[in-house]
């Protein structure tokens, strides 16, 4: 079941605050937007929706069999942000990513934190998340977690909040790559006029990135490749377009095998050695040998591979313990623990229905809170009290009590929006954000994201298996 | 460096680009001749079938052999697999699968015949569309292949398509000879007939040839001509030794660039041998049907030491 989040709460707009006006960063495009002809914009509408549907960017709705390839829609009107609130954000993802890899280190190892008492040591051993076959294993490079999607939403003209961290295989990079590429074509003009910091070389940045953390035992220039489920998953496109503008292999299961202590792809010429494996398969599908004995999409003897330190995988297998949703609410005190200062980027404050005192206040508010599945994603299981029928609280409530660990609730935020383009004009929506983030001897992140924004008008769910749409996100350069 | 796999998914999607197209000059040559000798029609349509390869399945449900029924079997029906549309779909998942290995504009071109297709195909055709759905599907696999030869790197990647399509075109090319050599036996009738002028025409336009002969030969249709021009012209682009040609200078450059040579090179050199020593004549007088049996065994096997030998699974 799935609810459709409307409020009516007073969000902060980012182009058009009520308050203050046209904010700064939106001051150019406002001045060239006014100059448009309305009906030409509609068109050029149009036109984008023709290129991303003609190049076949589109990803699979799961449990719609007839519109088995959907597009994600796309909004022509873009994200702006400062290079002045570009820069904060970065301090504190890059703050926020450091921790992260820090405690992946150690819960797999002294489990330090642990030991502290500052994570209860059951949330993390009694995780499935949590791969006790990564005790005592350090990844080449001693990097857990190589690429990041910080999901964050703001509240205010300073405020902003982590929502979660996506540290397994974030996805949605590609969306962040076309959306600029087909700005750039609808309208030229505009980035001649309006200086916005370049994302195009991300596949670069990452090549080198995953470069950077080959084993130490490669000779010569690494192989990588970017292991995907196959041409049926949702987010195939994303696995090929990621290795095209790469320029490495696109594997699957079928064509890996171990030969010789090494991982090796099957070629027209033989087997080849792969020393970088940029996976975009679920853990426990990645070696049927050691995780899930049914997996066809994985490689049988690739741990073995991997504690021999003979292939980097990336990201390494069990970092979905670092942003499980149960971890997620003690997040200010990891990064206090690991960075020694309090976390620049805030947790939206988190109710963890475990707790016998939590679960008893969401239960009375249920109406006014957003109850998520500590393991979903993709908004599907999830609650947004306000929008919900009186009987669709019940029912969830139900659930909530014969599993209370498996739940944690939010506030309903006031979520930022910014405007998108209607056939009645501009019209305010609830958006985010995700920065992607690459980790390797050093942290970097392209500035930018995808804004994934709710197309409907006050919904707060912006998924796009939930009918959200993306923009592209510029970051000036000021 | 290539994937096995993905050298098989190039394969296959220039097979299934190459008869979603024959499919469509198939029922064209079909409905010519139906068109032309209303009498024998059923009997045409089921040499269309023959010919494609998809007699039995057809047989099984339909009773009646006509227009509607065929070409809807061959064109639209999505329960045979080797219809245009679902010879398109199995391209496009193909391509779909290789999709790193495509310039931006062959992996658009098909999409975009997927789409078009898709949705002229999605009802049953009327009779009185049929010429210009024929020539939408014939359009849509020129464009694909227009986009393909202009874009495309010629590299191994190059090489396995390339494969793909000689390999399906002579298969092609091997089997409508093959159903309707017994018209082409010159013993029969030395002077044609009405009857064997509709047929002999039928078999060129059924390769898109019909215009070309009258080119290369003189205007009248003669059997032996016309077997010649369609197994050893070396110009004639759907002939069987204009095929092999390509299938040994694409086989070639894999042996070149990998420094080796397997199994499918030397069964690729054995049927280019056969076809060049042999004239015309010596093939009638070896059995035409016998030449062309002999012919599809051969190249069926040649696509399978392909698989084998490049690792495709």
């Amino acid at each position: 079941m799935v609810s459709e989040g409307s409020t009516r709460l007073a969000a902060f707009d980012e182009m058009l605050p009520e308050i203050s006006g046209l904010r700064t960063p939106y001051e150019a495009y406002d001045r060239w937007l006014k100059e448009q002809d309305p009906a030409r914009l509609t068109e050029k509408m149009q036109d984008a929706e023709r290129v991303f549907r003609k190049t076949g960017i589109t990803f699979a709705v799961y449990g719609e069999q007839e519109a088995s390839e959907r597009l994600i829609p796309f909004d022509i009107v873009p994200r702006i942000l400062s290079g002045q609130e570009w820069r904060r954000l970065t301090q504190g993802i890059e703050q926020r990513v450091q921790a992260l890899n820090a405690f992946l280190d150690d819960i797999y190892h002294r489990q330090e934190i642990l030991r502290a008492g500052r994570v209860p040591r059951d949330l993390v051993a009694k995780n499935e998340a949590f791969l006790p076959e990564m005790i005592g294993v350090r990844p080449p490079a001693g990097v857990y977690t190589h690429i990041i999607g910080v999901d964050i939403v703001r509240i205010s003209e300073n405020e902003f909040y982590v929502l979660e961290d996506n540290a397994r295989t974030p996805s949605g990079v590609s969306y962040m790559l076309e959306n600029r590429e087909t700005m750039m074509q609808l309208f030229p003009e505009l980035f001649q006029k309006i200086k916005v910091r370049p994302v195009e070389n991300y596949p670069q940045l990452l090549r080198q990135s995953l470069a950077a953390v080959r084993p130490q035992s490669t000779k010569g220039t690494p192989t990588i490749a970017v292991l995907t489920p196959g041409s049926y998953n949702s987010a195939y496109f994303e696995h090929a377009f990621l290795a095209d503008q790469m320029g490495v292999q696109l594997v699957e299961g079928q064509d890996l095998r171990v030969v010789d202590g090494h991982v090796a792809m099957r070629t027209t010429e033989g087997y080849k050695q792969i020393d970088v494996l940029y996976r975009r398969v679920d853990d426990s599908f990645l070696d049927p040998l050691t995780f899930r004995p049914d997996s066809a999409l994985g490689v049988p003897g690739i741990m073995d591979v991997y504690r021999a330190g003979n292939i980097t995988i990336a990201n390494a297998p069990g970092t979905g313990i670092a942003d499980d949703k149960a971890i997620y609410s003690y997040m200010p005190e990891i990064v206090e623990f690991y960075t020694g200062r309090k976390a620049i980027l805030g947790n939206i404050p988190t109710w963890r229905c475990s707790e016998p005192d939590s679960l008893k206040y969401v239960l009375e508010h249920i109406h006014e809170l957003v109850i998520k599945e500590v393991h979903g994603s993709g908004g599907y299981g999830m609650l947004v009290g306000p929008a919900a029928t009186k009987k669709e609280c019940q029912e969830f409530a139900k659930k909530l009590q014969a599993k209370p660990s498996n739940y944690i609730a939010q506030p309903t935020l006031a979520l930022s929006t910014c405007p998108i383009l209607t056939e009645k004009g501009l019209s305010p929506r609830h958006v985010d954000l995700r920065p992607y983030v690459l980790v390797s001897d050093r942290i970097q992140i392209v500035p930018g994201g995808l804004t994934r924004v709710a197309l409907k008008q006050g919904s707060l769910v912006v998924n796009s298996s939930q009918g959200g749409g993306t923009k592209d996100t510029w970051v000036l350069d000021d | 460096m290539l994937l096995g796999r993905t050298a098989n998914g190039l394969y296959w999607m220039n097979r299934y680009i190459e008869r979603a197209e024959n499919m469509a000059r198939l029922v064209d040559a079909g409905l010519r001749m139906a068109l032309t000798r209303t009498q024998s029609a059923s009997e045409e349509w089921n040499s269309v079938l023959l010919s494609a390869g998809s007699d039995i399945a057809f047989s099984q449900k339909y009773q009646d052999y006509t227009a509607a029924n065929v070409s809807d079997f061959l064109l639209r029906d999505i329960s045979n697999p080797s219809s245009t549309m679902s010879s398109i779909e199995t391209a496009r998942n193909n391509a779909r699968m290789v999709r790193t290995a495509l310039t931006r504009e062959t992996w658009e071109s098909i999409n975009e015949a997927w789409m078009s297709l898709k949705r002229m195909l999605a009802r049953p055709i009327d009779e009185r569309d049929l010429p210009t759905v024929l020539d939408a599907i014939k359009r849509e696999t020129a464009l694909i292949r227009g986009s393909f030869y202009g874009t495309m790197l010629r590299n191994e990647i190059f090489d396995f398509s390339q494969l793909g399509t000689y390999v399906e075109r002579a298969d092609n090319t091997a089997r409508i000879l093959d159903v309707k050599y017994y018209v082409l036996l010159p013993s029969l009738s030395w002077v044609g007939s009405t009857l064997d002028n509709y047929q002999w025409e039928s078999i060129l336009r059924s390769v898109s040839a019909h215009r070309s002969y009258r080119w290369v030969y003189e205007a009248d249709y003669k059997p032996t001509n016309i077997a010649d021009y369609l197994i050893l012209n070396v110009r004639m682009p759907r002939s069987l030794t204009f095929c092999y040609r390509f299938l040994g200078e694409h086989l070639k450059f894999l042996a070149d660039d990998y420094g080796a040579r397997h199994a499918c090179h030397g069964t690729a050199e054995k049927i280019q041998a056969l076809l060049k020593r042999g004239s015309i004549k010596d093939i009638f007088d070896h059995g035409l049907h016998e030449f062309l049996a002999e012919f599809i065994r051969d190249n069926t096997r040649l696509g399978d030491e392909i698989a084998q030998d490049y690792r495709f699974y």
